[in-house]
């Protein structure tokens, strides 16, 4: 089967909608598909991997910690925009540490997230095969 | 709805209510399945469980055997050793057997 490039675009924040954690749960399957998957997060969509979040008051999964299963699923290309981030006042040491294994470099652990411009993200975005929004 | 020890299960015999899970739940499972459970699926039941603690969600199958492979050793982390433990499937019925529900992507 040839490899197709999917990108999946997350422009929601985590709760309140199902779009985020649809997403998650889709990228999940296609990962059982063996594609070339990336993710990308902007707008309110970069609350998704924001670090040290707690659903406890809102009686709902805390399916943020599925983030972090990500990187043993192949899935270690996590785009974020860097305007969208700057807009609501977070950086990049406010995303939780997702990390995944490299394979080809004796396992060594490495970053699956990157900070992007929204120039460089519409640059990454036209060389996907499919683009699906959330 | 159908019922092991008191804890519903929906119709593929997943647990409804994660919270219902208990071992004597897990043994009435393996029962019905005709599977004894030894010292070696009680290594991978608890795998499963802790993992899905920490990520919230159950591995599909590739994942697991990958996962088992690094904490216990590639004699443990390889897809014929788990099926001998769970013959329909480490994700499905192992996930079932731990109270987890069916694997997402699990197809």
């Amino acid at each position: 089967m040839a490899t197709k490039k999917f990108m999946y675009l997350n422009r929601r924040s985590s709760f309140g909608t199902v779009y985020a954690i649809e997403s998650l749960e889709v990228v999940l399957i296609a990962a059982a598909f063996e594609q070339d998957v990336s993710l990308a997060f902007m707008d309110d969509g970069v609350y998704q991997i924001v670090e040290g979040q707690n659903t406890d008051g809102i009686g709902m999964k805390n399916f943020s910690k599925t983030f972090h299963a990500l990187g043993d699923y192949d899935i270690n290309k996590l785009y974020v925009s860097k305007e969208s981030l700057e807009e609501r006042g977070l950086s990049e040491s406010d995303l939780m540490p997702l990390v995944y294994e490299d394979e080809d470099d004796d396992w060594a652990e490495k970053s699956s997230v990157k900070v992007v411009t929204n120039e460089e993200l519409k640059a990454i975005m036209s060389e996907q095969d499919v683009c699906l929004s959330f | 709805m159908a019922q092991i020890c008191g804890a519903e299960v929906d119709e593929e015999g997943f647990l409804v209510d994660l919270k219902d899970w208990n071992k004597d739940i897990c043994i009435q499972m393996a029962k019905d399945d005709e599977v004894e459970l030894t010292e070696e699926h009680w290594g991978v039941i608890d795998f499963l469980r802790d993992y899905f603690e920490e990520y919230q969600i159950a591995p599909a199958v590739r994942v697991l055997t990958k996962a088992i492979a690094k904490k216990m050793g590639k004699d443990k982390g390889n897809s014929k050793y788990l099926y001998s433990l769970f013959p329909y499937g480490p994700g499905k019925q192992g996930c079932r057997f731990a109270g987890l529900p069916k694997p997402t992507g699990c197809i």
